[in-house]
């Protein structure tokens, strides 16, 4: 079995040094690096079988479309859906866009579109604009003690007028795992009508993701974060909801039929993906998958685990730090992200940069939940299997210099 | 390129970049690329007219979206020349150093000069290559001057 340092060898990236210094990637969060055999496979595709898919009889493309559904296949065996209820897009972002726009005619006035107060922006401003064009209400849970979405407040807020809740599986700034099936289960049992959308954004690189057993209507993520390639998303939907569902943008590839006076769309999956899609990327991302299936990678996924608890260990004895989300490391997933007394994020990740060491630090796209939090940004840690002991050692070295090169 | 951006003013660089993409974070970091240098550290740890001045000719505030800087500008202006100038903020030490900087700068300097002021002026007096997304904090107290004239046209 290989450990995780053999592991870095599959990233060419990780060789590269950063200002002289080996780099060290803590921003799988915001994309993981990509292994040799992904690379490999967008080269060999466009190498050997780039032609259109679904609309060319050569060989070529004959090759490019079994090779594109092959993908959709991995997609639907990795999170246990079929490939009807896979439709490719963009990315997380365009998923839920996607969905904001086909679940409209479902929002009548004074209705309500439920969110978290955790939410990626991606997974707010689409309902807020939603809601802004249905003059319909955004409403907004809060979150528990151990800063989960909090069960209580989602039941007390559910109600008859409720056609859609959106939330987020695992947050990309408290690291914390929802409780996804249990806050499910309160949806159902309150209102068996609402649509419920989970991104599974920051989820997928880490956890085994069943949507049949979570019970969700859809499920949402991108290849990038799962070392695949950029522009390449997922959107999961059950399939009964999908054939009902019109799509939300239209052109070539998509049509049983096209008249001046009205058109026909095939089923899904492909009535939801017009015009060429992004056949080099999602044949690579179908790589990525098979990187994730391999034995050796999810021990890796397992270690990571550690390396939360380190790090969270190391962080906690700093006086200046406060760690954002969980204390009980079993609740996090891939991330820790804090803040320095009296250091902006900025400056942390500039100085730790200087020591090749990268790091994300903003408010991360979550505006609304730094604000909940009482700050304007943080800095956050983000691990994936390439990631060892010595990377979060040497990083908490270069952190406490960084400090202390700082203070006032 | 380099050039011609020279003659550039700031409202006409936001978003370009005079940086040559590969060359960000190349080699190891002389003295010279250390970011944190004394001189910006100084200029955070103890900014010149950091304050507020009251019956402004203009007080002008504008945000980093990226991060939550923030820098507020008082001018008082007097015959389209600069009398006084105090900046209030927090954020970053290169937007607040920047800030700091930047007071030194617009001391009695006519608003004409102002408005011609570079990006690659700001980055000459902050001293530290930055690349395109740090280059928005050194930018940000420039951007609050320029944007509050504009409001006061």
């Amino acid at each position: 079995m290989t450990a995780p340092k053999e592991m870095k060898e599959e990233f060419p990236i990780l060789k590269r040094n950063v200002h002289g210094k080996q780099l060290i990637y803590l921003d799988s969060s915001a994309t993981t690096q990509k292994p040799q055999q992904v690379l490999d496979a967008l080269r060999h595709f466009y190498t050997t079988s780039n032609a259109n898919v679904h609309r060319v009889v050569h060989t070529l493309g004959e090759e490019a479309t079994a090779l594109y559904e092959q993908t959709r296949k991995k997609v639907a065996d990795f999170v246990r859906a079929s490939t009807e209820e896979i439709v490719f897009t963009r990315g997380t972002t365009d998923s839920i866009n996607m969905l904001a726009c086909m679940l409209e005619s479902s929002v009548q006035p004074d209705d309500e579109v439920m969110i978290s107060a955790m939410e990626h922006h991606s997974n707010l401003i689409p309902w807020q604009q939603l809601c802004k064009r249905r003059n319909a209400k955004l409403v907004v849970v809060g979150m528990n003690q151990e800063y989960e979405i909090d069960p209580a407040d989602l039941k007390a807020k559910l109600s008859e007028k409720t056609k859609i809740v959106s939330f987020v599986h695992v947050s990309h700034v408290l690291g914390v795992i929802n409780p996804v099936r249990e806050l499910i289960k309160i949806i159902r049992n309150k209102n068996k009508e609402a649509r419920i959308v989970v991104d599974g954004a920051q989820a997928v690189a880490h956890l085994a993701v069943d949507v049949k057993s979570i019970d969700c209507d859809f499920y949402v993520f991108s290849a990038h974060k799962m070392y695949g390639p950029t522009g390449v998303g997922v959107l999961y939907g059950k399939k009964a909801l999908l054939d009902k569902l019109e799509p939300a943008s239209f052109g070539g590839g998509m049509i049983t039929s096209v008249s001046f006076e009205k058109s026909t769309w095939l089923d899904s999956p492909h009535k939801f993906e017009p015009g060429t899609p992004n056949i080099a990327d999602v044949i690579a991302f179908g790589t990525a998958i098979d990187f994730m299936q391999r034995d050796d990678v999810k021990k890796a996924q397992e270690q990571e685990k550690d390396l939360i608890k380190l790090a969270h260990a190391e962080l906690s004895k700093l006086s200046s730090v406060t760690i954002l989300g969980p204390k009980d490391c079993s609740k996090r997933s891939g991330l820790i992200a804090f803040t320095v007394k009296d250091l902006h994020p900025h400056d942390v990740a500039t100085g730790l940069d200087q020591y090749g060491v990268a790091v994300r630090a903003g408010h991360h796209c979550a505006m609304p939940l730094h604000k909940k939090l009482g700050i304007d940004a943080s800095t956050r840690m983000s691990f994936a299997v390439y990631n060892t002991k010595e990377d979060v050692k040497t990083t908490l070295e270069a952190l406490k210099k960084t400090i202390a090169a700082l203070k006032k | 390129m380099k050039t011609e951006m020279k003659t550039e003013t700031i409202k006409e660089q936001i978003g370009k970049e005079s940086i040559n993409p590969n060359q960000i974070g190349e080699g190891p970091l002389t003295e010279e690329q250390q970011i944190y240098k004394e001189n910006i550290l100084d200029h955070y740890r103890n900014p010149h007219h950091k304050g507020t001045l009251s019956n402004t000719t203009l007080t002008h505030t504008e945000h980093n979206p990226l991060c939550g800087d923030m820098v507020t500008m008082h001018l008082m202006i007097k015959n389209n020349q600069i009398t006084d100038v105090k900046f209030d903020g927090h954020g970053c030490t290169i937007s607040q150093a920047s800030a700091s900087m930047l007071t030194d700068k617009l001391q009695e300097m006519t608003l004409d000069k102002i408005k011609k002021i570079t990006r690659d002026e700001i980055m000459e007096m902050i001293g530290v290559p930055l690349g395109p997304v740090r280059s928005r904090c050194a930018l940000l107290a420039l951007r609050t001057v320029i944007k509050g004239l504009e409001n006061l046209q």
